[in-house]
């Protein structure tokens, strides 16, 4: 990452999501069928205790920060350590973490209670349950992680910058190893409610993004945990390399709270200054991982965005939003994962759903493409008029 | 010196919130039990505990009055003399 800074290896990855939960599930889903019933998809039947040492525990917590700190045991545990130290000084370990809610559930809840009950039966946990920071600060908590804590709330576009942020902190020499991703869970009745009625969602329950019939997005939810370490460290440990981040960038739109510039003009912008950031030409690159929500809008402007970037001939473009729906500020963090899987597996998981795109980008629809893993793209664009594009180059 | 504990139906109804509350063990309710070195329950889990005794007894505690209570014994009195 410029300016000529230090290598930034990716050793732990974790995953909850509805396609399942942990990293060789999540891959097993991504290849499986996509959502073509409802308006949100979530993790069925979660069950938080495994992952902690109390019920009092575990209900203070809520989902959402519970699915982050499930992902991030799993990738604590990937990276050689369930303890997390990884033989980093605790105050260069960082934690730069993601969401774009937060804590609805609980607030929700908690609206109700008051509502029934009165002031007096609100509970006294609202407040840390609710906070965006909340799942941050909890893995910084019981990991011991005493670096920077930073939560990033860019909507749907946090869960890249958190990437790129913390790839960043050990890039410029703050941190030797930052705990990232995203987590989100806010599909409740009030937020679908507000999604549906700006239109956002899908009236047929169909996520198929980039299709001509696309009609809006389902609504996702999990969560994805990515160690990153300084290079020379990982390797001196011996420790198994998932990825590295290479570039990575973060511009805004400065046109319209929930449309993309027209032509996805600050989405182009973005995608060249992380070429730029990682030192590459588009011709480097290999795959891009849509943001691809299946919202008419996002699609057509991300396309033209690709077209505009890659030419005519540009790389396979894949969305996992077929099969995840569409978790927020999660999103980033669970194409991060994608990506490092497809290197492991050397498959681009298909658009699920998708049958015509239209669009003049190659989109990866039907069965998982075999490829030779090379750099990707990942991009993730927020309400607000947040871009955020990490490239990601298999260990070498 | 705590205070015998009388009414076992009573106590049993502020046991029974407690183990829900605190994540405990019906054993470790007993009136000598501190919140704090016993139960590992913090100021927050007292003030939840508060409101699980006020729905169940149908009574209020105002916070003033916890002041000072820092056993299981201690708790129950001052839910005792309201009911």
């Amino acid at each position: 990452m410029n300016p000529q800074g230090r290598r930034v290896a990716v050793t732990g990855l974790g995953v909850v999501a509805p396609c399942g939960i942990g990293r060789d599930d999540y891959w097993r889903g991504l290849l499986g069928p996509g959502i073509t019933a409802g308006k949100a998809t979530e993790v069925a039947d979660w069950d938080p205790s495994p992952w902690y040492s109390s019920p009092k525990e575990a209900r203070r917590a809520d989902r959402v920060e519970q699915f982050a700190i499930a992902a991030a045991t799993e990738a604590f545990t990937q990276a050689g350590d369930p303890n997390g130290g990884l033989g980093v000084d605790p105050a260069r370990f960082g934690t730069i973490f993601a969401t774009g809610v937060g804590g609805l559930h609980t607030l929700e809840e908690q609206v109700e209670v008051r509502m029934t009950k009165g002031e007096r039966r609100v509970s006294p946990f609202l407040v840390p349950m609710m906070m965006a920071n909340a799942a941050g600060a909890a893995i910084s908590m019981r990991w011991g992680l005493q670096g920077p804590n930073e939560t990033i709330a860019t909507a749907c576009a946090a869960g890249t910058h958190a990437i790129g942020n913390a790839a960043r902190l050990i890039a410029w020499g703050r941190c030797d190893a930052v705990a990232t991703g995203g987590a989100e869970s806010s599909a409740t009745v009030t937020a679908l409610a507000g999604f549906a009625n700006m239109t956002a969602l899908t009236s047929t329950g169909i996520s198929r993004p980039f299709d001509v019939d696309r009609d809006g997005f389902v609504m996702g939810e999990g969560s994805a945990v990515l160690i990153l370490e300084e290079w020379e460290h990982a390797s001196t440990r011996g420790a198994r390399i998932l990825g590295e981040i290479v570039g990575a960038a973060s511009n805004a739109d400065a046109h319209h709270i929930t449309a993309p510039s027209p032509g996805g003009v600050g989405a182009a912008a973005c995608m060249r200054l992380a070429l730029e950031d990682a030192g590459m030409t588009p011709a480097d690159i290999a795959q891009v991982n849509a943001h691809g929500t299946s919202t008419p809008l996002n699609d057509a402007a991300e396309a033209e965005a690709a077209r505009d970037v890659f030419g005519d001939d540009g790389p396979p473009v894949t969305s996992i939003k077929g099969v995840t729906g569409h978790p927020l500020g999660a999103a980033g963090a669970l194409e991060a994962a994608a990506v490092l899987l497809s290197f492991e597996h050397r498959l681009i998981p298909p658009t699920a759903n998708t049958k015509v795109v239209g669009l003049g980008i190659d989109v990866v629809t039907g069965d998982a493409r075999e490829w030779e893993p090379g750099p990707t793209m990942s991009n993730n664009f927020g309400f607000g008029g947040h871009n955020g594009t990490v490239i990601i180059s298999p260990p070498r | 010196m705590e205070e015998p504990i009388v009414d076992q139906e009573l106590f049993g109804r502020f046991k029974k919130c407690a183990v829900e509350v605190l994540s405990v063990s019906e054993d470790q309710v007993v009136p000598e039990a501190r919140f704090g070195d016993d139960l590992d329950a913090d100021s927050l889990d007292l003030v939840e505990l508060v409101m699980a005794l006020e729905e169940e007894f149908d009574i209020s505690v105002p916070e003033q009055e916890l002041e000072g209570i820092s056993t299981v014994g201690e708790a129950y009195e001052l839910v005792a003399g309201k009911v």
